[in-house]
This record gives structure tokens, C-alpha cells and sequence, in this order.
């Protein structure tokens, strides 16, 4: 068998074994490898979802409703269910997810352990404080029942515990009442860095969700310069229009990146001068959501040896001087994603011990794995995010040192205390002592 | 084309099963679901409950299906909780450890027991009652392993050949009843019943895709179905090789 990977394709590691789960009442068989490990949909782009001894116990098919109510829109499902088929469910009965990440191919256990974060987290937090109840397995066997309003801080290791608390079997939701699948969307664009900031500000105030992609190379007056997208649910309509989800592939690894120099000027000038609809129009969930996982196995572009993805939160203060200094670095080397991602979270304080979400700017990106050149440039990145007091998402990372770790993450050694004696991960083990 | 509105189900908690039944509900059906387990049944109509409207029906029952005192009362509760039987499909079975089965023959008679001949039990008392009503269609998942015996999994394969054979008779006998008999024969499947085995390569199928022929098949009233399609043609030349050489051969 294949070991599965994180999405992006790196690191390489084989656990000793591979355990498919199905029913959420059989517990975990004795006898398997230890420590243990829930990988949910290998949607993280690192090492949390990878362990290099013991066994990954692939959750996917605890996958069953539990219960449902139409009425207050409160879901209980086994963690493995994606996002994607929770939506399903709950979208034509009136009900949207609160919170959710840029993929809904993550599962509900995945969202939970990394206590996600989507465009309006400035708006309603993160996936976390969403959650009513969850229950946990451990490997002495006992089960823990976990709920927000509990004091034994199992809750708060549990939300954001990158799967380290012992295996979640299902969780509860309060979802949100939606009128239509469709969201009102209005994009606008902007010149440089300090335009975004004006711009952002506005929008933070007037829309619930947020989010500005960047072209990362730009450089000097054009520095920072992008589209923003701010969005709600669409009001009533007397007439939707049609939706069909199509769906194009990668099919194939090509043998080495495709992102190179060229093709990532090429297409972050494009993407800047795609026309904007500051008057707003009508998108549909699923592309304005999820606009990558139209392109099945994406990536693959990044060639065989996979890619790093980096994301950062700058406390408020920093965050204008920190992310110039990173762009600075990135387009200096020539470096960077298709895509760069620059958001601001809002000031709900997460529920989890190690949740990443926290008051500040959110900046992310890819960067193809060229080796040494991109780990060099990486830890320059990191230079800036320490000097600035900010930290890294645990959930895209695959090489973080455990200096920063600890800095971004005081509580780490709290929430230690918790973590089940049977489990553990390459992240957790590269990142404490 | 029949309809599949009421369906009886089963070992309704196997990984085919039970995709069939998620995609059965999607498309309005009500269903009558019996178990092994009761943890696994109750996590299973659950789930059926969720995704089904107010307007269908989702209940089951316990039973071992080699106790075969049951059947008549399994039969009897899922026509009265569904109002009516359109359909059933029996999908229950284990994967036999050959080494234990060729070291005691107990073992060997408990595996037919329970792929072969408590099958046919459900299969006689449901082949009556659909006879009487004349309408109506009957499932099996029986197996690609029933074509032909092979020395790593003989025993298995003689009970799937066992219930192969017999549903091409009852076929043939309610053909003039308006009511069809199907036999389901999928290759490799990724389901927990083949846990042990190595999954990689073309020829492994996912439960859903299974699921997706399994109900074509029943609302077409197709006799017998290679799932996916390939195996027809796998099959076809697997069972004719001459058996002088193919004894010979390591399968
Ligand atoms: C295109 C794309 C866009 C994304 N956008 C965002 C975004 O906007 N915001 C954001 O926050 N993230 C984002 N992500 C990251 C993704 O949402 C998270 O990494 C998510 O946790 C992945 O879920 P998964 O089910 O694939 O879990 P995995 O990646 O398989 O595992 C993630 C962690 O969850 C744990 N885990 C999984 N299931 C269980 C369980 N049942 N019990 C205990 N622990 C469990 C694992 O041990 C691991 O620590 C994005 C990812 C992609 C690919
Ligand atoms: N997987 C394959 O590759 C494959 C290929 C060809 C044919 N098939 C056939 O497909 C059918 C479904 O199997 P599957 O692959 O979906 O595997 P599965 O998930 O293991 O399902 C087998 C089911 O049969 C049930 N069962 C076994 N003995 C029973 C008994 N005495 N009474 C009641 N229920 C009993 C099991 O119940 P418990 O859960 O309680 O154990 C289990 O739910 C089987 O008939 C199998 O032979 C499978």
C-alpha cells in the first residue's frame, strides 16, 4: 500500500502501518503499531497528518450522519465526513457551514484538529466556536465527551489538538441558516499594499467575509497589489441562476514544476488584470468557497517533489512593515505562489490551546521545492515573522523549528498534559523536545 | 424498469450495502435493513434517517442470517413496515480463511452455511412471495469467485457458485411472473472484507461504484451483471482455460 500523503506532497514518510476505520463504536484493534494517528483527508500541506512509526488510522470511513435538525440547524456527524458531503446534506435544507477553510475536501475531524479558519473569521471565528459537543477516543480505551462550556480543558486541547488528544469519532455543529446556495460578490482592485489597507478596512466593516489574493512578485509603488473579494450570502431571489459543477484534472506528475519564474509572472499579471465587479454579481458557493478544488489533484503542478506552502500571522501592530518586509523578500528572490493569500483575522480569541488563529494578518503561499535555495528563503521568512512576534499554521508546515513553535504557541506545554500517551506525529515530534 | 421505492435489505451493514442504501434513499426509497450487529445497524439506519425525506421509512432489525427460524419474520416485518416489498437484496457473506477451511471441514460447512444456504433460505421464502404478488425484483451479490474454482479460495467460491447456480433456476421459474432475479458478481471490491489484502492497481473497485450497478441492474431487471463490466471479460477467459493447465496454475 501507498502511505498516504499531506496535499503538499512532502515529507515522504511511511508509517508501520495503515488502518482503515469504519465503524465509530469498534474503537481502534489492539495490536496495531503505536503511537497512533488520525489522518483524516490529507488536506494539510505538512506533517500533522503524518507519522513516520506507528499507525496512521485513516479515518474516512467513519462517515455516517448521527443526527440532524432541520430546525436549528444542528448537525452530528462521525468526523470523517468531508465538508463537502455535509454541504450536500445541508445547503438545499437551508444551512451553510459557519466556518470553513478554502477546501471542502477537508473532513470534519481534520477542520476541528486544526480548528480551521475561512474568509470571515473577523466575522464569527474560526471553525472551533462552532462546535457544541465532540467525542474523543482514547488508547487506554476510555472516551471522553468534550463540550465548549466544560472546565477540564479537554475541549480546548481538543479544538486546534492536531489530532495529538486521541481520535475524534464525531462532532456537533451549529450550522447557519442560509437563504440560497448563492453568495453576493463584489471585487475590487488595488494598486499597492497601502491601498489594500484602506480598502480591507472598509470591507471588514461592511461584509462578513473577506479576502485579498496578491500578485506576490510585484515590486517597489505596484508592491502588494491584488483584487479583493468581499462577500455575503445572497438575499432572497425571485429567480436562481442555473449552477452546473464542472470539473478539469492534472492528471499526471509532470517531472518537475511547473511553476517556474515565467509561468508565475505570467499568471500573477493575468490575475491582476482579470476585470472586477466593484457593482457585485451572484457566485455561486462552490466556485466563490472553493475555487481550487474544481482543478482535481492541483497539486500536482508543483512536479514530483511536491512543494512547501507558508503561512504566517503578524500581530496587528507589525502587520504593515512585516508583510512589506515579506514581500520584499519573496519578490527579491523571484520566489512565490500563483496564488498568495493576505487576510485579517478578527479579534474572537480562539477556543483551542494551540488554535492558529489570533488577532492580525494572515498571509500564505506556495513555494515549488527547490531544496536548500527554498528552505534559505523560508528561514528568512521566519526572521521577519519572529522579529514581528507573529507565527506559523501548524497545519501548513512541514518544517517549522521547534524555537518558533514554541514562541507562537505558549501554551504548548499546558496543553502537553494532554495529549493521549498513544499518539503522536511527525510535527509533534519535530517541534517539541 | 422496476421500481425500487420498498426494498428489504439484507446485510444491510456491509460496505456495498450499505452505499446502496445511501444512494437507494437519495432517490426516495423506503427501507427495511437487517444487521448482524446491532452498534453497526443503528449507526447505519441513523445515517439513512438523516439524508431520507419525512415521507420515507428507514427501519431494520437484529438477526443472524445463518438462523434461519428468522427469515419468515424478517420478511414479514419489512413488507409490514414498508407497506409492500418492491425489492430485496441479499449482501451478506464472509471471505473464508481457506488454510482453516481445508484443515476442518466444520469450518468449511459453517462458511457454506452462511454464503450459500441461508441465502437460498431467504431467497425460497422471497421467491414465493413475489410469485404471489407478480412483481417485483430479487438481488444477490453473489461473486466472480463463483466461476470457477481456484485453490487459494475454493470454498468461498463453491458457495457463490452454489448461489450463481441456483438463482439461474429461480430466474428461469419466475420469468413468467413478472418477476426478475438478479446476480451480482463484483471482482475486487475495497470493503472491510478484503482488509487484508493489498489494494493497489486498476482492478479494485470502490463500494459506491458497486452500488451504482448493483440498483441499474435491479430497476433494469438484468439477469447476471459482472461489476465492474471488465470482469466479463476477465471471467471469460478464466473459464476457458483448458483444465489440464489450469490446474497447474497458481491463482
Ligand atoms: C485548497 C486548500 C485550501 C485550504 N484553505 C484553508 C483555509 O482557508 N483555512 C484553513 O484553516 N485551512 C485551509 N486548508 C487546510 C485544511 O483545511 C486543513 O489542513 C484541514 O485540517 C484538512 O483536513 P483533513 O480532513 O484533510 O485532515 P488531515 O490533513 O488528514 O489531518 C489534519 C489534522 O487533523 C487530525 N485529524 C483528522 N481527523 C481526525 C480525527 N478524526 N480525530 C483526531 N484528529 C484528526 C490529523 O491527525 C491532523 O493533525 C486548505 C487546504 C487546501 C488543500
Ligand atoms: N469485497 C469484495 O471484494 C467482494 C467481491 C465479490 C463479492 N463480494 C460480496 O459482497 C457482499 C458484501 O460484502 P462487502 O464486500 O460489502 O463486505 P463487508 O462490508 O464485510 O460485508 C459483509 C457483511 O455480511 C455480514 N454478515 C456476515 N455473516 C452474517 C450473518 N451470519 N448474518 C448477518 N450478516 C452477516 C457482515 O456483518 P458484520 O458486520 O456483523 O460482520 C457484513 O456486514 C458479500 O456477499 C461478499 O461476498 C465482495
Amino acid at each position: 500500500m501507498t502511505a498516504p500523503r499531506s496535499w503538499n506532497r512532502l515529507p515522504r514518510v511511511a508509517p508501520d502501518a495503515v488502518h482503515a476505520l469504519t465503524q465509530r463504536y469498534a474503537g481502534v484493534p489492539d495490536g496495531l503499531p503505536r503511537p497512533l494517528l488520525a489522518h483524516g483527508n490529507g488536506r494539510s500541506y505538512g506533517d500533522v497528518c503524518l507519522t513516520e512509526q506507528g499507525t496512521l488510522l485513516l479515518t474516512r470511513g467513519l462517515d455516517r450522519f448521527i443526527e440532524f435538525d432541520p430546525q436549528q440547524g444542528i448537525l452530528r456527524c462521525e468526523a470523517g465526513v468531508t465538508l463537502a458531503e455535509l454541504l450536500a446534506l445541508v445547503v438545499p435544507q437551508g444551512w451553510f457551514l459557519p466556518s470553513t477553510p478554502g477546501t471542502r475536501l477537508a473532513t470534519v475531524g481534520g477542520a476541528v484538529a486544526n480548528d480551521v479558519h475561512g474568509k470571515n473569521h473577523h466575522a464569527v471565528g474560526s471553525f472551533g466556536h462552532h462546535v457544541r459537543a465532540l467525542e474523543l477516543w482514547r488508547s487506554d480505551g476510555s472516551i471522553i465527551a468534550c463540550r465548549p462550556e466544560d472546565d477540564n480543558g479537554w475541549f480546548s486541547a481538543t479544538i486546534g489538538g492536531l489530532g495529538l488528544t486521541g481520535l475524534i469519532r464525531w462532532v456537533e455543529l451549529q450550522l447557519m441558516p442560509i437563504q440560497n446556495p448563492w453568495m453576493w460578490v463584489e471585487s475590487q482592485r488595488f494598486a499597492n499594499l497601502d491601498e489594500f489597507w484602506a480598502l480591507n478596512r472598509r470591507a471588514e466593516a461592511r461584509w462578513p467575509y473577506t479576502v485579498a489574493w496578491i500578485d506576490c512578485l510585484a515590486k517597489g509603488k505596484a508592491q502588494g497589489r491584488g483584487i479583493l473579494l468581499a462577500g455575503q450570502h445572497a438575499a432572497a431571489q425571485a429567480e436562481l441562476p442555473a449552477f452546473k459543477e464542472g470539473g478539469k484534472r492534472i492528471p499526471v506528475d509532470p517531472p518537475f514544476s511547473l511553476v517556474n519564474g515565467l509561468s508565475l509572472r505570467a499568471f500573477n499579471t493575468l490575475y491582476y488584470r482579470q476585470p472586477v465587479k466593484p457593482q457585485g454579481a451572484l457566485t455561486h458557493y462552490v466556485p466563490y468557497f472553493y475555487p481550487l478544488d474544481a482543478i482535481q489533484g492541483w497539486n500536482r503542478i508543483y512536479g514530483r517533489r511536491g512543494f512547501y506552502q507558508y503561512q504566517c500571522v503578524i500581530p496587528p501592530r507589525e502587520a504593515e512593515a512585516a508583510t512589506a518586509a515579506l514581500l520584499d523578500t519573496i519578490a527579491r528572490r523571484g520566489e512565490g505562489s500563483f496564488l498568495a493569500v493576505l487576510k485579517t483575522f478578527g479579534n474572537k480569541p480562539s477556543l483551542g490551546m494551540l488554535s492558529f488563529p489570533r488577532p492580525g494578518t494572515t498571509l500564505a503561499l506556495d513555494f515549488p521545492d527547490r531544496g536548500d535555495k527554498t528552505l534559505r528563503l523560508l528561514e528568512e521568512l521566519d526572521a521577519i515573522v519572529r522579529e514581528a512576534g507573529g507565527t506559523l499554521y501548524p497545519g501548513k508546515d512541514a518544517r517549522m523549528p521547534a524555537s518558533l513553535f514554541q514562541a507562537g504557541y505558549p501554551q504548548w506545554e499546558a496543553f502537553s498534559a494532554y495529549v493521549d500517551p498513544g499518539f503522536s506525529s511527525r510535527f509533534w515530534q519535530r517541534v517539541t523536545p | 424498469m422496476n421500481s425500487l421505492n420498498r426494498v428489504i435489505l439484507f446485510g444491510a451493514t456491509s460496505a456495498i450495502a450499505e452505499q446502496t442504501a445511501r444512494q437507494l434513499v437519495a432517490q426516495g426509497a423506503s427501507l427495511y435493513c437487517v444487521g448482524r450487529n446491532r452498534d453497526k445497524l443503528m449507526a447505519l439506519i441513523d445515517d439513512l434517517k438523516v439524508r431520507a425525506s419525512d415521507h420515507q421509512q428507514i427501519d431494520g432489525d437484529v438477526a443472524d442470517l445463518t438462523d434461519s427460524d428468522q427469515h419468515a419474520r424478517l420478511i414479514d416485518a419489512g413488507e409490514r413496515a414498508l407497506g409492500g416489498i418492491d425489492g430485496a437484496l441479499i449482501a451478506h457473506g464472509t471471505l473464508p480463511n481457506q488454510q482453516a477451511c481445508q484443515a476442518d471441514v466444520t469450518q468449511t460447512r459453517q462458511e457454506i452455511e452462511t454464503n450459500a444456504l441461508s441465502v437460498i433460505s431467504l431467497l425460497t421464502l422471497l421467491a414465493n412471495r413475489l410469485e404471489q404478488q407478480q412483481y417485483g425484483v430479487i438481488a444477490v451479490i453473489s461473486s466472480v469467485a463463483g466461476e470457477r474454482g481456484r485453490q487459494s479460495n475454493y470454498v468461498y467460491g463453491a458457495a457463490k457458485g452454489m448461489v450463481t447456480l441456483f438463482l439461474q433456476g429461480l430466474r428461469n421459474r419466475l420469468a413468467k411472473s413478472n418477476v426478475d432475479v438478479v446476480t451480482i458478481k463484483p471482482g475486487f471490491v475495497d470493503t472491510p472484507m478484503t482488509a487484508e489484502l493489498d489494494k493497489g492497481g486498476p482492478l479494485w473497485a470502490k463500494p459506491e461504484q458497486i452500488a451504482k450497478g448493483i440498483i441499474k441492474a435491479m430497476q433494469k431487471g438484468k439477469g447476471e451483471v459482472y461489476l465492474p463490466w471488465f470482469w466479463w471479460g476477465i471471467m471469460l477467459i478464466i473459464k476457458h482455460i483448458p483444465e489440464a493447465i489450469f490446474k497447474r496454475m497458481s491463482l
